[in-house]
């Protein structure tokens, strides 16, 4: 494509609508924010941040928690895939190891001991979300997240739960229990 | 040189000091407030004191108006962490603020803020030569910002080192023949004369009778002081800030400062040189003051003339994109220039003109 550039007339040299122009689209914003007190913000969210809160829209990527099932058992089963794949290594995993504390789920293998996510490491990419097995892990709404020290900002296990929530899309170890039981009753042909 | 003068003179300079340190930190407030304007947003207005809670009405209204940001940022600027880089030359670096500082502040010596407070005039340096010292002094301002690009010794700053050398160096010239007309009108380089010489009505004042060389002046100013249209060696979204790239904590803060101390400077000079100084034409507040009260009125009409300037210099950021390079050099070599040599042609023929009759 070419654009087709046109010679300036006496006044485009010298700069004078330009210099028009200029005043009248900044006079006009100007004069609308000082003198009737709009602003972009009021117009498209209703306000200023602190005052109105940010909306925030589905799909958005905030800060990962652990998460309960339906009958409120911690979900994550200790596999360490989040772990491993953490780019910024914000996730650690302690597993019960042999003889740990038994899961919460009577036919879940085990749960972590403890689970700490460093929300000062953590990036928010979505892997740990994307690499779990037991959709235990999910990246919620929290996009403001603050904290004195530096030890503050070590969510464990307790705290990951709390804030996550419960989440009962997927069933797999209800229906892995279900299948165990009718496997108890089922009719072998003999 | 008796200890009354020396006494006076300390007194006027802490006076001129602090009031234009103390306008510095406003303009800078104002131009956040104006740009936020334009910009469809509200600028500073959460700052606040303690107590400022407790004023009823005014704390808060003060607060929304940002009055206290300015104080909040010069505190930050010299409790944040001052940051040498490793890869930068020191002595340059610690003395480039200072240069950069220092000009913006010696212009202000000459410029006559105000008539008379009673038997002393409203002037720190009454010089014989004001405006050629202004013009000896104002050059020294582009050591410091390039010994900052030097100093700094990477390609950012170098660039805007190097660009601000070059553009301050061409505008100077037509900024020094565009106020030669005013001297060959007022015959005298005193910068009390060229104000007392604008007195007797609108038209006494030399932007009525040097528009051409008011505008030559203007335009030079913006680019002397490194503002929008002409900030290239600043440019932040190509040089990343330019010259101060590598600085932080008050190093950083006194480039800032010498930009609006400079701004504050200029606009005291086209108030002076063109807009009649500290004189109204009316209510006889264009002779020198008799009492204290007219003196205060003088000084004021005088501050209030330069803040229009310094508003009318923040605006224009907001306005008009920067120019090319090309476009800058081109604008000042071969239209100023020419264009106030013509001014001067023309001035000292007409005089000459009206002279012989």
């Amino acid at each position: 494509m070419i654009v087709e550039r046109k010679p300036l007339n006496l006044a485009e040299r010298f700069y004078l609508p330009a210099l028009g122009n200029g005043f009248r689209v900044t006079w006009k914003h100007f004069r609308k924010t000082l003198f009737h007190g709009r602003t972009a913000a009021d117009e498209t969210s209703g306000g200023y941040y602190p005052e109105v809160p940010w909306k925030v829209e589905p799909g958005y990527r905030g800060a990962p928690y652990l998460v309960r099932d339906q009958s409120g058992d911690t979900k994550c089963v200790s596999c360490q895939l989040c772990e491993f794949v953490c780019p910024p290594k914000a996730i650690r995993i302690t597993p019960p190891g042999p003889g740990g504390p038994p899961a919460d789920r009577a036919n879940a293998e085990k749960m972590p001991r403890e689970f700490e996510i460093n929300m000062l490491r953590c990036i928010f990419c979505g892997l740990c979300q994307e690499v779990c097995p037991e959709e235990a892990i999910f990246l919620q709404k929290d996009y403001s997240l603050t904290g004195l020290t530096r030890e503050e900002m070590v969510y464990n296990k307790e705290r990951l739960l709390a804030l996550g929530g419960h989440h009962t899309g997927i069933q797999k170890w209800k229906q892995k229990a279900d299948e165990a039981r009718a496997q108890e009753s089922f009719p072998v042909p003999g | 040189m008796d200890w009354q003068f020396l006494a006076f003179s300390l007194v006027k300079i802490i006076a001129a000091f602090a009031v234009v340190m103390t306008m510095v930190a406003y303009s800078v407030l104002v131009e956040r407030k104006v740009s936020a304007f334009i910009q469809d947003r509200l600028g500073p207005n959460r700052t606040q004191p303690f107590f400022a809670k407790y004023i009823p009405g005014l704390g808060p209204l003060l607060t929304r108006w940002g009055v206290f940001q300015p104080i909040a940022d010069g505190l930050k600027a010299f409790l944040k962490e001052d940051f040498t880089p490793a890869h930068v030359r020191k002595v340059y670096f610690w003395l480039a603020p200072a240069i950069a500082m220092v000009p913006s502040l010696l212009t202000v010596a000459v410029i006559p803020f105000g008539s008379m407070m009673g038997a002393q005039k409203m002037v720190i340096a009454d010089l014989d030569v004001g405006i050629l010292y202004t013009f000896g002094i104002v050059s020294l301002g582009v050591y410091g910002i390039v010994l900052a690009g030097y100093a700094a010794n990477s390609k950012y700053p170098f660039l805007g080192g190097i660009r601000s050398t070059a553009q301050m160096i061409s505008y100077e010239i037509s900024m020094g023949l565009s106020v030669i007309p005013i001297f060959l009108l007022v015959g005298s380089l005193n910068l009390g004369d060229v104000v007392q010489h604008q007195t007797g009505g609108w038209f006494a004042w030399h932007i009525f009778r040097q528009p051409l060389g008011f505008f030559i002046f203007l335009i030079a100013a913006f680019a002397e002081t490194n503002r929008l249209p002409f900030d290239l060696p600043e440019a932040d979204q190509e040089l990343v800030g330019g010259y101060h790239t590598e600085y932080s904590s008050i190093k950083f803060a006194l480039f800032f400062m010498a930009e609006y101390a400079a701004m504050i400077a200029v606009s005291g000079m086209m108030v002076t040189l063109f807009f009649g100084g500290w004189t109204l034409p009316f209510l006889g507040l264009d002779q020198p003051a008799a009492t204290l009260g007219m003196g205060l009125l003088h000084i004021l009409v005088f501050l209030g003339k330069v803040c229009c300037f310094l508003l009318l210099i923040i605006w224009v950021r907001w306005m008009l994109p920067r120019f090319r390079y090309d476009q800058l050099m081109d604008l000042g070599w071969r239209r100023f220039i020419p264009l106030a040599l013509l001014n001067i042609v023309v001035t000292a023929g007409v005089l000459a003109l009206l002279a012989s009759k």
